[in-house]
């Protein structure tokens, strides 16, 4: 049997911060995929990277700059019309507190 | 334990300052104009976090942030990264803010800075950990307290807009010393060009406060640095009270509530502080040459403190005043107008420190919210030094300059305030005042105290408005007058 890495109440949380609701049987799915992507990763873990610079990216580009200068934004129609809720020109959203 | 220990007290703060001289966000081409403006009229593709969508970062914050790091006295990265900060919140549409993160290999702007303040004529070193550049979150709107609304309207218009996040050490020990902070602070931002304090919501603070006997708490949503001395004297004060009862201080987030002038618990589970940041590789890495950092140096404009000096040495006005003056940038512009018009920096100075500031501060006005110009300012001093008005009819009508922006000689011409310097006049109104007081006149023959209090009453009569030395040697010779006459 693998060693787990990752345990249930790990797996409720992380769906808990995803907002995310998940069946009992999903649950045991993800403790099962999280935990075979985590093995995967081990084998990284073996490699000798002492000598190595981390990379934060595979793009060799660095720099990338926009001049402060304004354009157009979206149309207010456009804007909200993924919005599940809105009052006036607002989004509505759930009270928070 | 020594009261002295007991009443020990640690703030720390962390300052979101807008970046309010950009034209457009930080990461999109969306107007950064976003006050009274329509909810929802300046939001894009990459605002929204939409599939496909790539962020740009603006160059013009990236200069504006190294240059306040380099006013802040901080080392500056050779190369910075942008991170993801995931939360779950409506203030921001992508659920995640590009932010900088200075763990998991991330690498803020800038690191180790500090900034000097003075507190009770003492220099004290506040540290400043980091400086960095993020996105600001959205406006919520709340109906009536935010723990009572029964639900949340969002405006994105703000989000993205470049706040620049200061961090400091632990090191101020008052609300006092936090205000005095934070108006040094914004001090500079202003003189360096990059931030307009004035504007709303342009300065907001998060504070962490511990005394001793409690532990850390947090208070978020201080709101402008005029906000924060009362709600750090709050948490204070509500911390002393438990401490004192001995009950245990909850290391917790709380929220400062504006109207009702509380902190109040928010007990979420979003405190768990569970981000999970991860590099934003929407964004390539940008690298700070030294030859980025001299180009910004050669643009930067004088700093407070070098403008201290210059007012000392240039203008010849009391170090104290100079100081003053220079911590908000707008009074100290106006000074430097005023004496363009009329080359008496001494007198501008102290009115300015006198009436001027203490009328603002009675009125919890600033500057630019009053009416008053240099040009009113100079006119109104120009008049007592011509001996039209005197000096006080200047306080008298100082206020209204500053409260209606009409010029001093049409409120003096108006009201009837021009100075009485006709003999005929003082004359006239010197025999009714000794007719009215045969007692205080025979007084003053032998004690000046009566003297003054006769002058007194003519000024009295004359609503403050005669020649005081005309007045008072016009009364002086009736004196001698009845003297001679009453020998024999
Ligand atoms: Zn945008």
């Amino acid at each position: 049997m693998k060693r787990r890495h990752l345990s249930k109440k790990e797996v409720e949380h992380i769906a808990w911060l995803a907002h995310i609701e998940l069946s009992k049987e999903e649950k045991e799915l993800f403790i099962e995929q999280f935990n075979d992507i985590l093995d995967y990763f081990k084998k990284i873990d073996k490699v000798d990277t002492e000598e190595v610079q981390p990379t934060y990216h595979v793009l060799d580009l660095m720099n990338v700059y926009r001049e402060d200068k304004a354009s157009p934004s979206l149309p207010i129609e456009e804007a909200l019309k993924n919005a599940p809720k809105k009052e006036k020109k607002f989004l509505k959203a759930p009270r928070i507190v | 334990m020594g009261s002295a220990i007991q009443n020990r007290i640690l703030i720390g703060l962390e300052i979101h300052t807008q970046l309010t001289s950009l034209k457009t966000k930080l990461f999109c081409s969306c107007s950064s104009d976003y006050r009274g403006k329509d909810p929802n009229m300046l939001v894009c593709p990459v605002c929204f976090g939409i599939p496909g969508a790539l962020p740009v970062l603006n160059k013009k914050a990236v200069e504006f942030a190294v240059m306040a790091a380099i006013a802040l006295n901080c080392k500056i990265s050779k190369r910075m990264f942008f991170f993801r900060k995931n939360y779950y919140y409506p203030d921001m549409p992508k659920n995640f803010q590009i932010s900088q993160y200075d763990r998991a290999g991330g690498v803020p702007l800038a690191v180790d800075g500090f900034l000097h303040i003075d507190v009770k004529r003492k220099r004290k070193k506040i540290r400043i950990s980091r400086v960095h550049l993020e996105e600001d979150p959205g406006r919520l709107v709340h109906l009536g307290p935010i723990d009572q609304s029964p639900y949340t309207l969002v405006d994105y218009n703000r989000a993205g807009i470049a706040l620049l996040e200061v961090v400091t050490d632990p090191d101020l020990n008052s609300p006092k010393e936090a205000r005095i902070f934070l108006q040094k602070l914004r001090s500079i931002l202003e003189h360096l060009e990059i931030f307009d304090g004035g504007l709303e919501g342009a300065m907001r603070c998060d504070a962490n406060i511990s005394i001793a006997g409690g532990t850390r708490v947090e208070v978020k949503n201080i709101s402008s640095f005029k906000e924060v001395e009362r709600a750090l004297s709050f948490e204070i004060m509500r911390q002393k009270d438990l401490v004192e009862k001995g009950l245990a201080v909850e290391r917790e987030t709380r929220h400062w509530d504006e109207t009702r002038r509380i902190t109040l618990t928010l007990r979420t589970k979003e405190e768990e502080h569970d981000y999970r940041y991860f590099p934003e590789l929407d964004l390539v890495p940008i690298v700070i040459t030294n030859d980025f950092i001299e180009g910004v140096k050669d643009q930067m404009p004088e700093l407070p403190e070098a403008r201290i000096q210059r007012f000392i040495t240039t203008y010849n006005i009391p170090q104290y005043n100079a100081e003053v003056l220079v911590s908000d940038k707008a009074l100290a512009d106006f000074f430097e107008r005023c004496v363009k018009l009329y080359n008496k920096p001494k007198e501008i100075g102290n009115w300015m420190m006198s009436d001027l500031l203490r009328y603002l501060y009675e009125n919890n006005l600033e500057l630019p919210e009053s009416k008053i110009t240099p040009e009113h300012l100079v006119e109104m001093i120009r008049l007592i030094d011509d001996g039209v008005i005197s000096g006080k009819i200047g306080k008298k009508v100082l206020p209204e300059i500053i409260l209606t922006g009409r010029l001093p000689m049409q409120i003096i011409e108006e009201e009837g305030l021009v100075k009485v310097t006709s003999r005929e006049t003082l004359e006239k109104i010197v025999d009714r005042v000794f007719a009215e007081n045969p007692k205080a006149v025979e007084d003053a023959l032998t004690d000046e105290k009566t003297v003054h209090f006769l002058v007194g009453q003519l000024m009295k009569e004359t609503k403050g408005k005669a020649d005081p030395q005309l007045a008072n040697q016009i009364i002086r010779e009736r004196l001698e007058i009845i003297k001679a006459k009453g020998r024999p």
